[in-house]
This record gives structure tokens, sequence and C-alpha cells, in this order.
């Protein structure tokens, strides 16, 4: 019994390094996704420490410097309309909408999680009730509503993540539900029930940490989205106000000098489309390294 | 009698409908009658084995009988108090006192706890209390009484073998000392040589804490090893009841008749006559009329689809379901015959 025991525990220790070891080598397989990753943490080192090291503010007007050329000159990026220095303009505008977008997902995945939960473990009547509101919720379309509320509150930092978060956490809610009712059926579920364990109990501690994988790649997913979608306030004018900088609106107003000044709409539209599908790559490839279905493959 | 203390457990007229599809406005018509009419009590100290085929009903029985499911009607009372209306809140003091180990050891431990928490958590969740190095103590003392290695609580389930992990639910279901053990199916998903052991552990734990245990099982010689007294299920009802020895020298039903013949006999040398039983368990959807054996059993009369057999008393605690009297049975294997009854003739061929 002890050999046997003694035999099993050194063949436990190399299975739990091996079956993480396996998930994280196919993450790091996973080109694209590896290629989202580090595209990620660069515009998160450039956003959070880049402002300090560009020697020009993002409002120091010059207007004896306006439409400069990028790579030529004192701004790295060149300048914009009124003669701003558009890297830190850029980077500047990063801070917010990664913010935004980070904000967002914590503030839906939360309210998600809870009412997924919630909804699949109790079932019956009060999963009904819940589960029809998210479907209810998710049958408005999203730009619209986004562009309703956000045209009925002031819009500031805070009101565009609450709103993003508003029309994002359904998706979770409705994940997390779906496992939460498979998980509760299982054998350790009735054991926990069987102990006597509070609802709360079972929900929390024996069923959610099972069901963290798919909460990461939703999450994931909805930073991409939260992105794009506080682009798209902002370039209708209904998100972050002038003369604070965002992607959005960076690109709103260079639309009148898409001829004369290609790189103000460049730029900003090549950030949006580098952060929001690195994301996705990466939530691409996090479903694919979680997912243990695809050991086969 | 009156004066020893009330059964650990006492069951009576215990019936389990599940309801199957839903019609329009949530009324079903068809329910699934998995335990019907059951009554048994298991006394301090008793062993009770519950035997059937897949389908009896029996995994049912244990779990209603844990309050795990809500009991369409009878009563259960628990160290005699009645457990059968009791809501969750309810339920919560009377839980710690009656456990559940599962057959299934790799779905019954949550992949994503170390060990530690997984058997400490009846500690956490009914003495919230207790100092951390107490609960490590009791953790640890309750790993090593299931034979496993002090430190096997910082490592997770997957881990463990199979056999190491019934162990570990084996530990965590005698935490809080219960007074009831449910075992359902405990050893059937291990292989043979572990079977033995965690029957051997069981045994152990059941001699060392004075517990009650309802071991449900089909293997029928696991069963006849670990049980004091057994009862035989089929299709959600009880066909006979006896201590073991009994039973197992002189079974009266057909249908435990039926289940010996079928158990292997560890000796490929030895030819018999084997009693196959044709077909599946009936639909207990829709379970025929009178005896529900009757349609699988060669003594079967036309009286038998009358109506449904009492289990009645044949002989001293010995109780079965069956109309007919006079038929000689095959006792298990090759155990030795009740010598107040008359010695087996050939039993004709069906």
């Amino acid at each position: 019994m002890t050999a046997d025991t003694a035999i099993a525990a050194h063949g436990g220790q190399t299975l739990r390094r091996s079956t993480r070891y396996r998930t994280l080598r196919r993450f790091t397989r996973h080109r694209l996704a590896m290629f989202g990753l580090v595209v990620i943490l660069l515009l998160v080192l450039a956003c959070a420490v880049g402002p300090s090291l560009v020697p020009f503010d993002q409002f120091q007007l010059n207007m004896r410097a306006r439409f400069r050329e990028p790579f030529a000159g004192a701004h790295l990026l060149g300048t914009d309309e009124l003669g701003r220095d558009m890297l830190a303009r850029l980077l500047m505008a990063g801070r917010i909408s990664l913010t935004i977008g980070f904000c967002a997902m914590v503030i839906a995945v939360t309210v998600g999680t809870v009412v997924g939960t919630v909804a699949g473990f109790y079932g019956g009547a009060i999963g009904t009730v819940l589960m029809r509101f998210v479907d209810a919720v998710l049958c408005f379309p999203t730009i619209f509503l986004l562009l309703t509320l956000a045209a009925l509150v002031s819009p500031g930092i805070v009101t565009i993540t609450l709103i993003i978060a508003l029309t994002a956490w359904m998706e979770v809610a409705r994940v997390v539900q779906g496992q939460i009712r498979a998980l509760r059926e299982r054998d350790f579920a009735v054991a926990a029930e069987a102990m006597g364990a509070p609802d709360r109990w079972i929900m929390f501690k024996e069923l959610l940490p099972n069901a963290v994988a798919p909460i990461v790649v939703a999450a994931t997913l909805i930073i991409a989205r939260a992105i794009l979608l506080e682009s798209y306030v902002s370039y209708l004018g209904y998100g972050i106000q002038p003369p604070v900088a965002s992607w959005g609106n960076m690109l709103e107003k260079a639309q009148q000098y898409l001829t004369t000044a290609p790189w103000l709409a460049l730029l900003p539209g090549l950030m949006i489309t580098l952060a929001v599908s690195s994301f996705n790559f990466l939530g691409d490839g996090l479903r694919d390294a979680l997912d243990p279905r695809s050991e086969l493959s | 009698m009156t004066a020893s203390p009330p059964p650990v457990l006492e069951v009576d007229g215990l019936v389990k409908h599940f309801p199957i599809g839903s019609g329009l406005f949530g009324r079903s018509r068809d329910k699934v009658r998995a335990v019907d009419g059951v009554s048994f009590s298991v006394a301090k100290g008793e062993v009770l084995g519950l035997v059937g085929e897949s389908g009896s009903g029996k995994t049912t029985v244990g779990r209603t009988v844990l309050r795990l499911d809500t009991p369409t009607d009878g009563a259960i009372r628990f160290l005699g108090n009645d457990i059968t209306h009791l809501t969750r809140s309810q339920l919560r003091p009377f839980r710690r006192q009656m456990q559940l180990v599962f057959q299934d050891p790799f779905s019954s431990l949550n992949p994503r706890m170390r060990v530690d928490r997984i058997v400490g958590a009846p500690l956490a969740i009914h003495e919230p209390g207790m100092a951390a190095a107490e609960r490590t103590q009791r953790v640890e003392d309750a790993l090593a009484m299931v034979g496993l290695p002090r430190n096997s609580g910082e490592r997770f389930p997957h881990e463990f073998s199979g056999g190491q992990r019934q162990r570990i639910g084996i530990a965590r279901a005698l935490m809080l000392r219960p007074e009831l053990l449910v075992a359902d199916e405990p050893v059937s998903a291990l292989d043979v040589s572990i079977q033995a052991q965690v029957v051997k552990l069981l045994l152990d734990v059941r001699a060392k804490l004075g517990l009650t245990i309802l071991f449900i099982a089909h293997d029928l010689a696991v069963v006849g090893h670990v049980s004091d007294r057994v009862a035989v299920m089929y299709l959600g009802k009880l066909v006979e009841i006896a201590d073991t020895r009994t039973l197992f020298r002189d079974p009266r039903h057909p249908y435990t008749e039926a289940l010996f013949s079928a158990a292997p006999v560890p000796d490929p040398t030895i030819r018999r006559q084997r009693i196959v039983l044709t077909g599946d368990i009936p639909s207990p959807i829709n379970p025929p009329s009178g005896c529900a054996f009757r349609t699988r059993c060669r003594y079967a009369l036309p009286a038998c689809a009358a109506e449904v057999p009492p289990l009645r008393e044949v002989a001293k605690g010995h109780l079965k379901a069956c109309l007919r009297d006079d038929l000689e049975l095959v006792p298990w294997q090759d155990a030795p015959r009740d010598p107040a009854r008359p010695p087996a003739v050939a039993t004709p061929a069906p």
C-alpha cells in the first residue's frame, strides 16, 4: 500500500506538471495568440510609460507646426490640425481606450457571472426569469442602445464604461449559466449538498472555479469588443469628448483631412485594429488552449 | 424490542416518481416509478445491503433517504426524527450525521480543489469557528485513517488513482463522524484488487466508529461479504429481505435465485445450470400488472398478474414478495442449504 501510494504520488506530480505544461504549450504554439499577447503587452507598456517619455504634451498646441508629416522632424508621428503631437495623443488615447475596455470587461464579467451562476444554480422560476431577462436585453441592437444611452447621459469615461458593460454582460451570463447547470449535476456538487453546504458555498466555491476557462475566454473577447464600441461611440461624437483624446474621436476629427493628411486617420485606425485583433487572437488562443477536447488534435 | 433505541434509519412506504417531459402547462402525463413503496429499517451499527440490477431504483432509494431528493410519498425517519418533509435549511443539522460515498471516484471530487480542502470542507461548513491548526490536524487524521499519506492534502484529486480517490471520498464522508453512511456502489468502479481494499477499509471504519451503513451494490459477492442483512430490489420494489446468511442459503424469491445464478463463480471448472433472465428489466414508466417480475419469472402463474404480491414474513426476519411458497430455489453458489428445508430437486428448465 505504501509502495503503491509512493508510486502514485510520484506519477501524480508528473501528471500535474504535464497537464499544465500541455495547456501552456498549446497556448504558446498558437502563433496568432502569442502575437496578440506580445502586441497587447507592448501597447499597455507604451501607453503606461510612453507619454512621460515623449517630449510633447498631448494638449500642447503649436500653430506653426500643423500637419507635420510623420517620421520627419521633431514629431515622430507628425502633428494634427492644431499642431499637437500625434504620438503623445495616440498614447494618451490608448490609456483611455484600454482602461475603458478593461473596466467594462471587469464589470460585464462580474455582473454576467453572478447572474449566470444564480440562474444556473437555482434553475426553475428564478433561472427562467433571469435568463428571459438576458434574452430580452440581447434583443436590443447594441449600437442603437449604446447611442441612445450615450445621448441621454452626459458622456465621460465612467458613463461610457458603464454603458458598454451594460451591453456586454449577457453573453457571459449565458455561458456561465450553461456551465453551472451542467456542473450542478456532477457528483461533487451533490457531495457538497449532502454535507449541508450553504448555497453560496456550492455556487462560488465548488461550481464557479470549474467554469473559469470559458469566462476568461469571454472576458478577452469582451475587451476587444469594448474597445471597438468605445471607438464607434466616440467616432459618432457621443463618447469621449475632445480635447481629451480617444482613438475613436481622433478618427472622427481626421476624416475631413483624409486626403491632405491621411496619417491623422491611419494612425488611430491602426491602433484600434491592432488592439482589437490582438485581443481577439488572444481569446481564440485561450479558448483552444483551455479546451480539454483539443487535447486530441 | 420496545426498549431498544429507535433504528438509525426507518423507511416507510417510500415512493419516488420522476415526471418525464412536461406538457403544455408544466403538467406531465407520464412518470418514472423509480421507487414504488419501499419499507425497511436499519438498526444502529448494522450494514444493510441493497441489491438489484441497473434500473431497479436502488440509487434513488439511497439519494432519497438522504433527502437529496424529495420523496413523492412515504416517510423517512432518521434517528427517530421524521425528515421526510424538512426544508434544505431544516435538514442542515442532520446532514452532519448522514453522509454519502459515491460510485464514481472521478466525478465525486471537485477537480479544482486541493484534497485538504475537499476533506476539510465538512469542518469548514459545520464548524466554521475551528482553528486552522486543529482543522489541518483533523484532516490529516482522516487521511491517515483511510490509509493515505498524511501529506496527501497538498495535492489535487487528479493526482490520485481511482482507489485512492475513493479513499479520499470516504475520508470526507467520515470527517464529521456520521451516524449513517450511504455507500452507493462504492467499489463497482474499481479494479477487483482495489475493491477488496476499499471494502476492507469500510468494514474497518465501521467497526472503529460504530457506523451504520446502507450499502448499495449489484455485486452479490461484495454485498454478501459486507452486509448483515440484504434487501433485494426489483423495479422499484423490495422483493426479498433477510439476514445475509439466510438469504444466501435459502432464497425464497425467484429473482433472488436468478441474481445468484448470474454471479460468476471463481472456479472455471464448475459447470452449472444458469438461470438466464430474458429481456430487460421492464419500463418503470409502465410496469407490468401484479408482480413486476412475472414477465421474466420462470415460475410465473396466471395469478401473478392479478395483484401485487405483498411483502410478507415467511420466517423470522425473512420477508418476500412472491405468491408461490412451493418453490425449491437454488442457493448462492455452493452454500450449504438450510437443513430445515428438504434438499434441492432438479429445477425444471424454462
